[in-house]
C-alpha cells in the first residue's frame, strides 16, 4: 500500500480551502482505485456476480442447506427433465433398473453399444468380474481400457447393495433437470459438483499462489545462491510438461481424496506465480521504500513481507485467479479420468463420464447439466479474471487488446 | 555459436540431474517400496522378494539412484510391470500412433490459427473481431471432454462419418480414416486460446513504425501482414510452438483414450491406472530431455528470426 499511496499522493485538490484541515483530502488507495475501475467494467461486474452466486451456491451446498440429499435416488432411473415430460420415448425407460440386483446389465449393454471390439471385451470382462476391483488385469493387452467405469461401478454398487432399503419408495417420473441411472436428481448432482469444483480450484489456486509467493520472494529478495537454488528448482519443474507431471504425482500417491487432488494440482502448479513474483520483488527490492525500511531496521522478513508484499499483492490475487479457471478444468479432467475426487464426492468430472455412456442411450441431461455449469462458470471467472487484471493494473489494458 | 551451443547443453546437466532426482524421490520414496505396489497382482512373498532383488529395491538408496540414473543413460528402463513389455519397446510402438495424430493437428492448428489471428489482428476493434474473441472466449470454457463426448456421439455414432473409436494396421488407413475425427476435435479444442494468443503478439506489432513505413512506400497490405508483421512477432510464436513440441512425445491422453489409439497418451492412463511406474518414469525423463533441448532449438531459432538477437 505504501507504495501506491506513495505515487497518487499527490492529488492537487488543496488551494480550495486552505483553512480545512489537510489530512480530509486523503487520495484512494490501490484497492479503491481498483475497485473503482472493477464497477465501471460492466463485463467484469456480471462475470463477478456469476461468480458469486455460484460461490454462494457452494456454501449453501457444503453447509448442508441444499442438494444434501443429492445421492438419494428420488426419482426414476434416467427420469427425464420436468420441461421435457416423462416418458418421452415410450416404454419404460431403459428398463427398469433397481439398484441394488440388476445395475450390471445395463453396463453390459451399454459397452456393446459403444464398442466395436465386442467379444474381445467380453472375454476380457469374463477374467476381469472374479478378480473384483482396484486393478486391471495384467493380461489385457489389446483391448484394454475397456470400461472405464468398472472399478467405479463396482464401488458404487457395493455401495447401493448397502442401502437397499428405499428401493420400495415411490419414485417421481420426472425430475427438474431429469435423472442419472439410478434417478437421482442431476440438478443436485450439479450443485454438488459445482461445490467440488469451486473448493478445489480454490484450495489448490491457494497452494500453489502460496508456495509461488513464497519461493519467488525468497528469490528475487535475496538473489545470489537463494535465486540459483530456486531457479534450479523452477527449471525442473517446468521441464516436466504440466498434465506428466500431475499423472505422475497421481500414480504415485495411490489414496485418493479431494485433499490428494489439491496436494496434485497445488504442489505442481506453482511455476508461473514463481516467476512474476519473483521479478516483482528483484524490482521492488531496490525501491526507496525497502531502502528507508532497511534504514529504520526492518528484519529481512519484514521488509520482503510487510513492506514489499502489498506492493506486489495484486499480482499475487491476478495469479490465484487464474489458477482456480485452471484447476476447476483440471480437476474435471482428472477426476473424469479417476485421478480426482473419490467415487463418493461428485463432481462434474465423474458426472461427464457418466454422461459418456448415457448419451448412446439418448439420455442426454447429464452431459448438459455438468457441460453448462461448467462452462458458464469458467466463462465468468476467465472475464471476472481479465476485469480484475485490467482493474488492478491498467497500464497492461492496452497490451491485451480487447 | 558452437561455443554458445556447447555452454548451453553443460547448463543442463544440472536442470536433468534435478528432474533424475525429482522421479527418483517420487517414485522411489513417495511412492513407497515398488515391491508393495506389485503385490497387489502378485501375492507370493518369495516372487516379491526376487523382484524386489531384480529391481534392486533391497539396495540402499544412494545404489538405487545409481541403478536409475544407469537406466537413463542405457535407455533401458526395465519391464514393464504389468505387461513385462520392454519400456522402450512400449514407447516405440506407441510413438507411432500418438504422431500419427499430433503432427497433422499441429501444422492444421498453427496454420489455421495464424491466418485467423493475422485477419482478426488486421480488422481488430470491429465487430468481426469481437464476435471471434467472444466464440474464443466461450468455447475455451467448455470442457474438452464435452468436444469430444458430443463430437464422438453426433459424427461418429449417430451420422457414421467417421469409425466411433479404432486404430488399423496401416499409415494410410490410420491418417485418413482413424485421425480424421481426433484431429477434428484437436483442431476445435486448440484454435481459440491459440488464436487469442497469437492475436495479441500481432497486435503488439501492428502499431509499430515499421508498418507505417512500409504501408507509405505502398506495399500491399497482404505483405505487410503476412510478410512485416509475421516475421515480427515471430519470436513470440516461436517460443509457444517450440514450448508445446515436446507435447508431440506425449500423444494426447483425452482424445486417445476416447478414440482407443495405441498411443503414448492412452499408455501414460493405463500406466497411472495400474501404478505402472517404469512406464511413467521413463517417459518423465525423456519428455524433460525434449523439453530442455527444445528450449535451446527455440533460442538458437530466434537468430533465424531476427538476426538482431544476440545468443550469449
Amino acid at each position: 500500500m505504501t507504495g501506491a499511496s506513495m505515487a497518487n499522493g499527490t492529488a492537487p485538490k488543496a488551494p480550495a480551502r486552505v483553512a480545512r484541515e489537510i489530512p480530509h483530502t486523503v487520495s484512494p488507495g490501490l484497492w479503491a482505485l481498483a475497485w473503482k475501475r472493477l464497477r465501471s467494467d460492466n463485463v467484469g461486474m456480471v462475470s463477478l456476480v456469476i461468480v458469486a452466486a455460484f460461490v454462494l451456491l457452494t456454501i449453501a451446498s457444503a453447509t448442508g442447506l441444499i442438494a444434501g440429499d443429492w445421492a438419494k435416488e428420488t426419482g426414476v432411473n434416467y427420469a427425464p427433465p420436468s420441461f421435457i415430460g416423462a416418458d418421452i420415448e415410450g416404454g419404460a425407460p431403459a428398463a427398469p433398473v433397481t439398484p441394488a440386483g440388476s445395475s450390471a446389465p445395463a453396463v453390459e449393454f451399454k459397452s456393446e453399444v459403444v464398442d466395436p471390439l465386442a467379444d474381445v471385451l467380453a472375454e476380457i470382462r469374463g477374467e476381469k468380474k472374479p478378480a473384483g476391483a482396484a486393478e486391471a488385469p495384467p493380461s489385457a493387452d489389446t483391448g484394454k481400457s475397456v470400461d472405464p467405469l468398472a472399478d467405479v461401478m463396482a464401488d458404487i454398487r457395493k455401495d447401493a447393495k448397502l442401502a437397499p432399503a428405499d428401493v420400495a419408495e415411490a419414485r417421481a417420473s420426472t425430475l427438474p433437470f431429469g435423472g442419472d441411472k439410478w434417478g437421482r436428481d442431476v440438478l443436485k448432482k450439479t450443485i454438488k459438483g459445482s461445490e467440488t469444483s469451486i473448493f478445489v480450484g480454490l484450495a489448490a489456486a491457494a497452494v500453489a499462489t502460496l508456495i509461488g509467493t513464497v519461493f519467488g520472494a525468497l528469490a528475487g529478495y535475496y538473489g545470489k545462491w537463494v535465486d540459483d537454488l530456486f531457479n534450479w528448482f523452477y527449471s525442473v519443474f517446468s521441464s516436466i510438461p504440466y498434465l506428466l507431471l500431475i499423472l505422475a504425482v497421481a500414480a504415485v500417491l495411490q489414496q485418493k481424496g479431494t485433499l490428494t487432488i489439491i496436494l496434485i494440482l497445488g504442489l505442481t502448479g506453482w511455476t508461473g506465480t514463481f516467476r512474476l513474483i519473483r521479478g516483482e520483488y528483484l524490482k521492488h527490492k531496490a525501491r526507496e521504500y525497502v531502502q528507508a525500511a532497511n534504514a529504520i531496521g526492518a528484519s529481512n522478513s519484514r521488509r520482503m513481507f510487510v513492506h514489499i508484499f502489498p506492493n506486489v499483492s495484486h499480482v499475487v490475487l491476478v495469479q490465484l485467479s487464474i489458477y482456480t479457471v485452471g484447476f476447476i478444468k483440471a480437476e474435471v479432467i482428472l477426476s473424469f479420468l479417476g485421478f480426482g475426487v473419490p467415487v463418493d464426492v461428485v463432481s462434474w468430472g465423474s458426472m461427464l463420464n457418466e454422461a459418456q455412456n448415457e448419451l448412446i442411450l439418448g439420455k442426454w441431461w447429464q452431459l448438459a447439466a455438468a457441460g453448462t455449469a461448467m462452462a458458464i462458470l469458467v466463462t465468468a471467472f476467465s472475464l471476472f479474471t481479465d476485469a480484475l487484471r485490467d482493474a488492478l493494473d491498467p497500464k497492461l489494458k492496452g497490451l491485451a487488446g480487447a | 555459436m558452437t561455443a554458445y551451443i556447447i555452454r548451453r547443453l553443460w547448463q543442463m546437466v544440472p536442470t536433468m540431474l534435478g528432474v533424475i532426482l525429482l522421479v527418483f524421490i517420487l517414485f522411489n520414496w513417495v511412492g513407497g517400496d515398488p515391491a508393495y505396489v506389485l503385490a497387489g497382482k502378485i501375492s507370493n512373498q518369495e516372487q516379491i522378494d526376487n523382484i524386489r532383488r531384480q529391481l534392486g529395491v533391497d539396495q540402499p538408496a544412494w545404489v538405487q539412484l545409481w541403478i536409475f540414473i544407469k537406466q537413463v543413460l542405457t535407455g533401458d528402463f526395465g519391464a514393464s510391470w504389468s505387461t513385462n513389455e520392454k519400456v522402450s519397446n512400449i514407447l516405440a510402438t506407441r510413438l507411432g500412433p500418438s504422431l500419427t495424430v499430433l503432427v497433422p493437428l499441429l501444422i492444421l492448428d498453427t496454420l489455421t490459427s495464424l491466418t485467423l489471428a493475422l485477419v482478426v489482428a488486421y480488422v481488430r476493434g470491429s465487430l468481426t473481431d469481437r464476435s471471434v474473441m467472444i466464440v474464443c472466449t466461450v468455447g475455451l470454457s467448455i470442457s474438452v471432454l464435452v468436444y469430444i463426448i458430443v463430437f464422438q456421439y453426433f459424427f461418429a455414432y449417430k451420422l457414421g462419418w467417421f469409425p466411433v473409436q479404432g486404430w488399423g494396421n496401416t499409415f494410410r488407413e490410420n491418417l485418413l480414416t482413424y485421425s480424421l475425427l481426433p484431429i477434428l476435435i484437436g483442431l476445435v479444442v486448440s484454435i481459440a486460446p491459440n488464436l487469442r494468443l497469437y492475436r495479441t503478439f500481432f497486435l503488439d506489432e501492428i502499431n509499430q513504425d515499421y508498418v507505417r513505413t512500409a504501408r507509405a512506400k505502398g506495399l500491399s497490405e497482404s505483405r505487410i501482414m503476412w510478410v512485416h508483421v509475421l516475421r515480427n512477432a515471430s519470436i513470440p510464436i516461436i517460443t509457444h510452438l517450440m514450448a508445446g513440441l515436446p507435447g508431440l512425445l506425449l500423444g494426447a491422453f483425452l482424445i486417445e483414450r476416447f478414440f482407443s489409439i495405441p498411443g503414448i497418451g492412452r499408455e501414460v492412463i493405463l500406466a497411472v491406472e495400474r501404478s505402472d511406474f517404469p512406464v511413467i518414469k521413463a517417459l518423465t525423463v525423456y519428455v524433460a530431455f525434449a523439453t530442455v533441448a527444445s528450449n535451446l532449438l527455440a533460442d538458437l531459432m530466434y537468430k533465424a528470426a531476427d538476426p538482431r538477437v544476440q545468443l550469449k
